[in-house]
């Protein structure tokens, strides 16, 4: 089957617009309604990321939701129903971020063929190292067609990022700064090279993520590369307005 | 039984075994490389050695001697107990030992400030101590329930300048506490670093703490030595995190005769869960604050709920090359309950005349069981990881009436 996700990065190349939200947040089953209600209002691309109570990579914005989800009763198998349920009209791509432990508890191999059974097209586990991707899992990915995505951050050295670019077989999560997740405004002098620099080294497509959360900072964000991931601020808005939000956040921060 | 070399261990990926390595964002990647190397390059160091010499031997006042206990061996009626005085240590634990080796090592890297985490506030007190003797800022994460049990050592902190961050999320305990230590240190992992209190976390934690701890063990081996002119038969300490435990046994481990005994804590007991610590005991191979170990999860890989009555104990995962011994069989890993080492507290205290802490209180009632089914002839070398004046407010509050306060 086609790889979404990859499809997406050939057909279109600037602008693209990945939301990530919490799965199970704010109310159990919401995942299924905000899936649709994104690909209605025209994300490009959606993250989902798995609840979990040690997300060493997350800020506080990202860790509350995934409590008050783990509250809800989320787990694993409920998620991967929703993602079959989301399916059977959705055709953005999906992809989900999770820790290496939920993987491994929920049985590796388990968990790759119900992604690709109910219809993700790629990963992003931030505590996964590239020797261990490489050893353990790329061929178990490959074989079930799932992209896998690394981050980058300010302080990669130029050797690294080369070596990831050429490990991933997604996109680039190029992190704004080198702190976790959560909504910082604007973009510095100092980011802005930092972008550039990889540019000049990677030639999978790369998307900013971390800080990015309104039309300024996002049109910013898609100067340097072919799109933007937005967290933190899509959270805070669900948090707030609920799922009757969606539709105006996300077109004003496209403007 | 196999032989461990524990020099070899861990590889250069931090694996002891299967258990261990380093499983972080890759921003923190970066540092914990950093860190990594200017750690092997200066562990040789004689300039290094020399200045971790003079602070243990001036400054903590090592060796902490190794001590008979007559009395306690003489009612229990069964195998010598000795016990290795870490509670003699300024600060009063074994914890001091890891602490002067991390600042000394925060310094060389120019890192301005420490951070880190504490359960009992004896990690806490003895890296405040430290950051106020090398003139380093320090910023301790406590749960709020172990702050409200554990308050003279909060004061202790305040009054040696460090800053205490209550955390309030979860169980408010130390796993959490863990949580908030990290996040705090991702936000500027360039100047600060993460002084982490036992032999968990992601690699080079484990081998560092270890390498810092092991003094225990090389002491004792010989003072023991001199005491008795052999080996002790068996050694026992109590893990937590591990850190007082690899401190002792690292020394040993190669030495086929000893047998060698880790102490879990069991609280309210192993078969309720939520309900004890017993990572080993219990729990199943998991990734838990960037590293893999045993540990208590649910089958989605959540951390466990914990309990131990000593907040040094309760601790969902546990050092990486224990989870490895475990698996190889060279230690026993065996574990005790809250009424166990509450009342060793009493029995300690009252015929020695020394007040355990509620965490190496686990080992002396381990001890106390073992010596019991031994001849007399046999030998117990008991890990006294630190002294009880922190615990003695809760434990008269909750236990004082059983014993007559
Ligand atoms: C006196 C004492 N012993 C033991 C421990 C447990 O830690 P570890 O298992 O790392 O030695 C603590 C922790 O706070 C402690 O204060």
């Amino acid at each position: 089957m086609n790889n979404r996700m990859t499809a997406l990065f050939e057909t279109k190349k600037e602008n693209i617009l990945n939301i990530y939200f919490t799965a199970g947040y704010p109310n159990i089953d919401d995942t299924v309604t905000i899936i649709k209600q994104l690909e209605h209002s025209g994300a490009d691309l959606i993250e989902v990321g798995i609840p979990y109570s040690d997300p060493l990579a997350d800020g506080p914005t990202i860790q509350e939701s995934g409590t008050a989800a783990l509250k809800n009763g989320f787990t694993l198998k409920l998620l991967f129903e929703q993602i079959r349920e989301a399916r059977k009209t959705a055709n953005v791509p999906l992809i989900l971020m999770g820790y290496v432990n939920q993987l491994m508890q929920f049985g590796v191999e388990k968990f790759v063929a119900q992604c690709a059974d109910s219809g993700v097209d790629g990963l992003i586990i931030p505590d996964l190292p590239p020797n261990v991707f490489e050893k353990e899992y790329k061929e178990l990915f490959a074989k079930h067609n799932l992209s896998f995505t690394f981050l980058v951050t300010p302080n990669t050295s130029d050797e690294r990022i080369k070596m990831l670019d050429s490990l991933s077989t997604g996109f680039l999560y190029i992190v704004s700064s080198a702190a976790i997740t959560g909504a910082k405004s604007g973009i510095s002098e100092e980011q802005i090279a930092y972008f550039k620099r990889i540019s000049s080294l990677i030639s999978s497509p790369k998307l900013i993520g971390f800080g990015i959360s309104d039309n300024e900072t996002f049109t910013t964000a898609c100067t340097y590369a072919e799109g933007a991931i937005i967290g933190s601020a899509f959270i805070k808005m669900l948090s707030k307005e609920g799922v009757a939000g969606i539709d105006g956040y996300i077109q004003s921060v496209r403007g | 039984m196999a032989m461990v070399n524990a020099a070899n261990m861990p590889d250069v990926n931090g694996y002891f075994g299967e258990y261990g390595g380093s499983f972080v964002p890759p921003q923190l990647q970066v540092i914990l490389d950093e860190i990594t190397a200017e750690y092997l390059k200066t562990k040789d160091d004689p300039e290094f050695q020399k200045e971790m010499a003079y602070y243990q031997k001036h400054y903590v006042g090592r060796p902490s001697p190794v001590f008979f206990c007559e009395r306690l061996t003489a009612k229990i009626g069964g195998a010598k107990i000795y016990l290795k005085r870490e509670d003699l240590n300024h600060t009063g634990a074994h914890k001091i030992n890891h602490c002067i080796g991390e600042a000394l090592l925060a310094k060389r890297l120019g890192k301005t400030k420490i951070i880190a985490e504490t359960g009992a506030g004896q990690h806490g007190v003895a890296l405040a101590t430290v950051a106020a003797l090398l003139g380093l800022e320090c910023e301790i994460h406590m749960g709020e329930v172990d702050i409200a049990k554990e308050h003279p050592n909060v004061v202790r902190m305040q009054i040696l300048g460090a800053t205490v961050v209550p955390v309030t999320h979860g169980l408010k305990t130390l796993k959490e506490a863990v949580d908030s230590a990290f996040e705090a240190y991702l936000k500027d992992p360039v100047t600060q670093l993460y002084a982490i209190g036992s032999v968990v976390g992601p690699h080079p934690f484990p081998m560092m703490v270890r390498d810092f701890q092991q003094i225990i063990g090389e002491e004792a081996k010989v003072q023991f030595e001199e005491l008795t002119g052999t080996l002790p038969d068996n050694i026992v300490a109590c893990v937590g995190g591990g850190s007082n435990a690899m401190g002792l046994f690292t020394a040993f481990l190669n030495d086929e005769s000893v047998a060698i005994y880790g102490v879990e804590p069991a609280g309210h007991g192993v078969e309720i869960a939520g309900k004890h610590a017993a990572t080993i005991t219990k729990g199943t191979p998991g990734m838990i604050h960037g590293f893999k170990c045993y540990m208590l999860q649910d089958e989605n890989g959540e951390p466990s709920p914990v309990h131990s009555v000593a907040s040094g104990l309760d601790y969902p995962g546990v050092g990486p090359q224990h989870s490895y011994l475990h698996d190889l069989k060279r230690v026993n890993y065996t574990h005790i309950d809250d009424t166990d080492a509450i009342d060793a507290f009493f029995e300690l205290s009252r015929s020695e005349g020394i007040i355990p802490a509620i965490e190496s209180s686990h080992a002396v009632a381990f001890a106390m069981k073992l010596a019991k089914e031994l001849p007399s002839d046999q030998t117990i070398l008991v890990n006294l990881s630190g002294r009880g004046d922190k615990d003695i407010d809760f434990v008269v509050e909750n236990f004082g009436k059983k014993y007559g306060i």
